[in-house]
């Protein structure tokens, strides 16, 4: 296949950015989305140009670090999928494909299309967690937890953490990734205790790093690559006010 | 040099609790006069960031990617073992050291493999409090599975995601103590090179990924949490940024590198497609409970299905040959690891591999779906079906899935004691990186226990012990030590970058990858070695005269990170080489073909060979010096491995 390229080429976080086209040829179907701009960027350095920064580690489609705004939507254009389990093959031959950083004040560009989403880990320091140290606990059976419990807690673990949510989202929100989290430890007993505390921290720190508020369009779980389910806005949205009706903790 | 494993007295069972209580402890209101350095953040590393915090040390933690929860533990999928035996089918302590011992081929300390049976237990509570949804049966308590290698059901999971549920679980605890300020984490931070200062590791220098800027931090105490060095192959299951540098550097400076020839292949990876690829995908050995392995009976059948003359279909059952179930009757497809792939590669040697390449095998799930319906096996193993067709485009429940060996997990890395320090006062080595627990063979599901076991219940009880005996004076990052060193780092990146050459750093790499997958992959032979010997230090000498590295330091530079990578893979791959070439028998995942039963068994020289080879670096193009470590079996008896 051959392909035009128009990627975002911004060289700091200070600098302005702008779209800039490549050419493409030669691409099989079977290579991936990333494998196939791995390509690019031998050529451009062959060529001795700066090759395009982009995360991405796993490849695998688990550890959230790759991103993509491909023709307009994160992770592009197939459902359910990450940047690096993306092929080729999902592409024509003559296509133009546009590929951004994603797009969200929180998430700064540091290069090319490579973001900072480190408000991500300071929302989970917030309160992401359960507060137990090592050692001295009981043991693992001790408390059982039904099946159906542990499934959906376990449906709401699976967050990657990549931020498509927030980069398919119109108000950039983080709603969807914050409240994966607080809904998989508050429906869990071990997480229970500190349930309270913990969505009022988090919701103040989403705030605190620029996140927008949540429009109840459904962007973010329409393009979570893993189907993280809007239930768990619901979930968190309950959880908060409760919280703040009972709260001991005035903040 | 003298090779102190540091193994406690007494019976095998009592040693780590006499141990706990001998090592030195150090007052609580003395643990926040201590800095550690813990660099990597994975299961090793972030458990054991969190626990020394919790403790009470000072504790900065390094990672190279943009966030800590990134680190490639998180792609485990099969699960994590635990000698609970709350199946009640028989398991113990002793069975799961017994049975890591036999799988690794006896090439593993087995006071340590004792240590991680034990601890192994308080994993799962220790998770299971922190809210890891593991899997659990309708009565509310955790469910298990069983494991190849193993004939009880011992294996906690998370569905297919079992590694990414831990990772989680030890990065919110690490989070917690982020907050607490007791961690300072550094992400996309690089660990380039270790200080010593007087014969102790006493920090180290790193580059900022994003600036590039060249830092030092010191420290009472190093931990390496790097995980293991398996993209020298570049072709490989590991997460592309995994890399051997920090390791590599300590070993440099004196750390000795043990067994670096044992690599450890799994059998059922998605096969190779094409030169531009860049990964390799694992399917989970779970996979090998249904699916049936086989190959075309004759080479001309073969080739006509490659061809395309002929489909898989057209096969008559009689004209196939399930080589597992054929060979090993007891345990048929879920023989362990070393042994599906070295005979997935015999078959493709013979010219009856399938596919476009002839390098695969199929992994049939036929006869389950007949057995027990699609649903069935769609509700057990959808996910990996799915991810299988998304790489492939073709439907594994039409046709059989094509399968090969492929790189995955090393067993070799830092040599360490029962403390897991190095031989360099004050630098420890846990999880991946170090070569203790696994032989020449780690069995599925061992490794998230290693890492676990090694960061939450080993590391912060032995490093007291190091720490009560030394001073808590500071060393500033003012100090010559420190200085020198960075300075060695900013010459080496400058020269990287001026050398302005026509080849790429990948192109280098994926060269050093032919040669050590050629020649030092799933079969070695002793010529093969020494020509793969002379080919890795050309192609050194050829990168430093001719790679091409743009860019400046002072930036984000993804070409110089590489760079620095692979000038240290191409070190590292002729260690491994060498390694390899002395190790006159065939063990777990190191075979060498002139060393094997007439049915083509690893045969073992228990006589001349069960020790651990931990080799001395003495300058590059120079010839390492061996050490031997006696591995001494005081609990199990020898035995050749069957599984007949």
């Amino acid at each position: 296949m051959d392909l035009t390229l128009k990627v975002w080429r911004q060289k700091n976080r200070e600098s302005a950015g702008s779209m800039v086209t490549y050419p493409i040829k030669g691409i099989s179907p079977d290579m991936s989305f990333l494998e196939m701009l791995d390509v690019l960027n031998e050529d451009l350095l062959r060529a001795g140009q700066d090759p395009i920064a982009f995360d991405h580690d796993c490849r695998e489609g688990i550890c959230g670090m790759c991103s993509l705004y491909i023709n307009g939507r994160p992770h592009g254009p197939e459902r359910g999928t990450t940047t690096c389990q993306l092929h080729m093959r999902h592409f024509n031959d003559g296509d133009t494909i546009t590929i951004e950083p994603w797009r969200a004040a929180a998430f700064p560009v540091h290069k090319d299309l490579v973001v900072d989403r480190s408000a991500f880990d300071r929302i989970q320091q917030a309160g992401g967690y359960v507060s137990v140290n090592t050692g001295g606990v009981p043991d693992a059976n001790a408390i059982p937890i039904g099946k159906s419990i542990a499934d959906k807690a376990f449906d709401a673990a699976t967050c990657i953490g990549c931020g498509a949510c927030v980069a398919a989202c119109k108000n950039a929100s983080a709603m969807l990734f914050v409240s994966a989290k607080v809904s998989q430890l508050a429906m869990l007993p071990q997480g229970k205790v500190e349930a309270k505390t913990r969505v009022e921290n988090m919701v103040a720190q989403m705030d605190v790093e620029g996140f927008g508020a949540c429009s109840n369009t459904g962007a973010c779980a329409a393009e979570c690559p893993v189907g993280i389910s809007l239930e768990n806005i619901a979930i968190m949205n309950r959880e908060y006010l409760s919280a703040k009706a009972t709260s001991e903790h005035v903040a | 040099m003298i090779l102190d494993s540091k193994i406690p007295e007494g019976p095998l069972a009592e040693k780590w609790d006499k141990h706990k209580f001998n090592v030195k402890l150090v007052n609580p209101a003395n643990k926040r006069k201590y800095d550690i350095i813990v660099v990597g953040t994975g299961l090793a590393g972030a458990s054991a960031a969190a626990t020394l915090g919790e403790l009470g040390y000072n504790v900065k933690a390094f990672c190279f990617q943009d966030s800590p929860r990134r680190a490639h533990s998180i792609a485990a999928q099969g699960g994590i073992n635990a000698a609970k035996n709350y199946q009640n089918d028989g398991d113990s302590i002793f069975r799961l050291f017994y049975d890591t011992i036999k799988g690794g081929d006896y090439r593993a300390r087995e006071a340590n493999v004792y240590r991680l049976a034990q601890v192994s237990v308080n994993i799962i509570d220790q998770c299971v409090a922190q809210g890891v949804p593991f899997a659990r049966e309708y009565g509310g308590l955790l469910a298990n599975r069983s494991f190849g290698g193993a004939q009880v059901s011992r294996t906690f999971y998370a569905r297919g995601q079992t590694g990414q549920q831990l990772l989680l679980g030890a990065y919110s605890a690490l989070n917690r103590q982020i907050a607490y300020g007791k961690v300072k984490m550094y992400p996309r931070t690089e660990m380039l090179d270790l200080v010593m200062v007087d014969g102790k590791a006493r920090g180290i220098v790193v580059r900022n990924l994003i600036t590039g800027k060249i830092e030092s931090h010191s420290a009472h105490a190093v931990v390496l949490a790097t995980g293991g060095y398996g993209n020298v192959f570049f072709l490989s299951t590991n997460a592309m940024g995994s890399n051997a540098t920090a390791a590599w550097r300590a070993h440099k400076k004196g750390a000795l590198f043990a067994n670096p020839c044992f690599t450890q292949i799994h059998p059922t990876c998605i096969p190779v497609s094409g030169e531009y690829q860049s990964k390799l995908t694992l399917m989970s050995e779970s996979l090998r409970n249904d699916g049936r392995v086989w190959v075309p009976k004759t080479v001309e059948i073969a080739q006509r299905l490659r061809k395309g003359e002929i489909r898989v279909s057209d096969i008559k059952e009689e004209d196939r040959d399930y080589y597992l179930e054929r060979k090993y009757p007891a345990f048929g497809n879920l023989v362990p690891r070393d042994v599906a792939s070295r005979n997935a590669k015999l078959m493709c040697d013979e010219g009856r591999g399938v596919g476009a390449s002839g390098l695969a095998v199929f992994l049939d799930f036929a006869d389950a779906i007949k057995r027990e319906g699609q649903p069935a096996i769609a509700a057990k193993y959808g996910n990996l079906f799915e991810m299988y067709e998304k790489i492939t485009d073709e439907n594994p429940y039409e046709n059989p899935m094509r399968i090969y060996p492929a790189v995955h997990y090393t067993m070799g890395g830092l040599w360490v004691d029962y403390n897991l320090m190095t031989n360099i006062p004050g630098l420890y080595a846990t999880g991946e990186c170090n070569f203790s627990d696994h032989g020449a063979n780690r069995l599925g599901a061992s490794a998230l226990m290693q890492g676990l076991a090694d960061g939450y219940f080993v590391i912060p009880y032995t490093i007291g012990d190091y720490l009560a005996q030394n001073p808590t004076t500071k060393v500033t990052t003012d100090h010559p030590a420190f200085k020198e060193a960075e300075q060695a780092v900013i010459a080496k990146n400058n020269q990287l970058l001026s050398i302005n050459g026509t080849r790429t750093v990948d192109d280098f790499h994926k060269q050093l990858g032919h040669i050590m997958w050629d020649y030092c992959g799933m079969a070695r032979n002793a010529e093969g070695l020494q020509f793969a010997k002379g080919e890795i230090r050309k192609l050194r000498e050829e990168f430093w005269r001719d790679v091409k590295v743009v860019g400046v330091n002072e930036e984000l530079n993804i070409t110089l990170e590489k760079a620095n990578r692979v000038a240290d893979f191409l070190e590292l791959g002729e260690l491994m080489v060498e390694d390899a070439l002395q190790r006159n028998e065939s063990c777990g995942g190191h075979f060498r073909e002139e060393y094997q039963t007439p049915e083509n068994e690893a045969l073992r020289d228990d006589e001349n060979y069960a020790y651990v080879a931990a080799w001395e670096f003495t300058g590059v193009g120079n010839e390492p010096v061996l050490h031997k470590e006696e591995l001494k079996f005081e609990n199990v008896k020898l035995t050749q491995r069957s599984y007949k």
